[in-house]
């Protein structure tokens, strides 16, 4: 399968924008030498399972993408644990840890992305905790396990996600953010003020507008210290963003600005020989005014699907896949279907059941995205009226749904 | 140890053994079975999971759950009587022998 001695293509990074693209080249029929280097020492593995349930061993873990056997029968070279610290465009090369030099004829920058630290005083203290890895989340699995009050820092999807996985465990929980809403990026005012209220009902305490001055104890993490109140705390886990993994790029003299920059067939707009994919990544999109950098799952994926085709030699167009996401957060299932800019105008809607809630965003008239809450059915007729770029007006949506829309559409085409 | 049998779009069939009380769509992803995509990992988000079981054990299989059947709606392939989300699908002792079809798209 591999052709001998000629170069072939270096993956960096082993997460699922990395997996994605190595296994799409093997699937497209691409037959060179693929390399991947992942920095962690396991197999790639699935990230969004870590914030959603306390773990404490491998054993109960079961979030490997593929068995290792996926590798060894489609010739991937997949080095856990070897990490790229150097990349030379000129010379086609990356340097790894271990000093050696591996050429490339393509290469693809799958790095991801790095959490941004805890800026006070006792950030580093036994007990707080930041979670990315798998290994974070066993180490946070474990520490629930006799935790009783428990501050999350960062009202954020992963913050909230894990908020509902302490409270499960029978921890007091409290989430401190500093500006005035949850997911005041990603969600809409409409939707935000639901998903406080029912954590609240949970019985999380949240606190908004609120700043953490300090965390205090003696080698352990005891209390969190805001500007509003003194919270005693045996873990602190903090979730307050991320920041692309995208130093490789920038050392190398590539164009990057708060990501790689690439073109909308993600090739870096320095270097048509380099991709970059997933959370690391800044690229055009139909959906957006300007470059973006999207951190999910989906976009990852249908990153690494793009590049591995154009580099196996199948056509390929722009990218341009219908962004989704979607957060649990106990019993709280939240879906959002599309880009929602802040001068959107949102609709909110209830389903058959006070649970379930659909907010509607419109621009220019036309649907633009969906969020729902509890609502999986009308998340996915959402993606697919989307992705069809079907027409959809706030008047088309008078006294029904997007499900009964999309049903009745899908019903007109078969007739059709 | 439920053992089930994967029918590939293709017309070639996998083999799969697995512990009671696993999703079967995490056996199918731990045994590499294409085309069982399972983008959201087995969170019911995201129906790019979905088998036909064959129509003979659709019965002890299973109806589909009510988040599951609202679901099955928007597939990406036909909705069949027989569809199920395979994220939703506990194998049993029961089940040993399990036929599915993997339908020929899921997203």
């Amino acid at each position: 399968m591999t052709t001998s001695g000629a170069p072939g293509v270096v993956v960096v990074g082993g997460g699922q924008a990395g997996f994605s693209v190595a296994s799409t080249l093997r699937a497209s029929g691409y037959g060179g030498p693929v390399t991947v280097f992942a920095a962690e020492p396991h197999l790639p593995y699935q990230r969004p399972p870590l914030s959603k349930k306390a773990h404490t061993d491998h054993d109960d873990l079961r979030v490997s993408l593929v068995p290792e056997t996926f590798y060894r029968e489609r010739d991937i070279d997949l080095r856990l644990g070897d990490d790229v610290v150097a990349l030379d465009p000129a010379a086609r090369t990356v340097r790894i840890r271990s000093g050696l030099s591996v050429p490339y004829a393509h290469l693809v920058l799958a790095t991801g992305a790095r959490n941004r630290p805890l800026p006070v005083p006792g950030a580093d203290l036994d007990g707080v905790h930041a979670l990315r890895s798998l290994d974070d989340a066993l180490a946070i699995g474990r520490a629930l396990t006799t935790a009783r009050d428990v501050v999350v820092i960062g009202g954020g999807f992963i913050g909230l996600e894990l908020a509902q996985v302490a409270r499960a465990r029978g921890a007091h929980v409290t989430v401190v953010e500093l500006t005035d809403r949850l997911l005041s990026r990603a969600l809409s005012a409409e939707v935000e003020s639901h998903v406080r209220e029912r954590h609240e009902r949970a019985g999380v305490r949240v606190l908004t507008g609120t700043a953490v001055r300090v965390l205090e104890g003696s080698g352990r993490v005891e209390r969190v210290v805001t500007s509003g109140a003194v919270l005693p705390a045996d873990l602190v886990v903090y979730g307050i963003g991320a920041a692309p993994r995208d130093e490789l790029a920038r050392d190398a003299g590539l164009a990057v600005d708060d990501g790689v920059l690439v073109d909308e067939q993600l090739r870096s707009v320095s270097d048509p020989r380099i991709s970059a994919v997933g959370d690391c990544a800044r690229h055009p999109h139909p959906h957006a005014d300007g470059p973006v950098r999207l951190e999910s799952v989906q976009n990852a994926t249908d990153q690494g699907v793009l590049v591995g085709r154009r580099i196996a030699g199948q056509a390929s167009a722009p990218y341009e896949s219908l962004p989704w996401f979607w957060s649990d957060q106990g019993d709280i299932k939240l879906q959002i279907a599309g880009l929602r800019a802040p001068s959107d105008d949102v609709r909110l809607t209830v389903g058959d059941s006070p649970e379930r809630l659909a907010a509607y965003a419109f621009r220019d008239g036309l649907l633009v995205a969906v969020e729902t809450l509890n609502w999986p059915a009308e998340h996915l007729a959402a993606r697919r009226l989307l992705e069809r770029r079907t027409p959809v007006t706030a008047s088309d949506l008078t006294g029904t749904t997007l499900g009964a829309l999309a049903r009745a559409r899908r019903a007109a085409e078969v007739r059709a | 140890m439920p053992t089930v049998i994967f029918q590939l779009p293709d017309g070639t069939e996998r083999k799969v053994t697995a512990a009671s009380g696993t999703a079967l769509m995490q056996a199918a992803v731990s045994n590499g079975v294409p085309g069982i995509v399972a983008e959201c990992g087995g969170n019911a988000s995201c129906a790019t999971c979905h088998v036909y079981v064959d129509a003979a054990q659709s019965e002890s299989a299973g109806p589909p759950n009510d988040v599951e059947d609202e679901m099955l709606d928007f597939t990406a392939s036909e909705r069949r009587p027989t569809s199920r989300l395979s994220c939703q699908l506990q194998l049993s002792d029961a089940l040993d022998g399990l036929v599915v079809h993997v339908p020929e798209e899921q997203v």
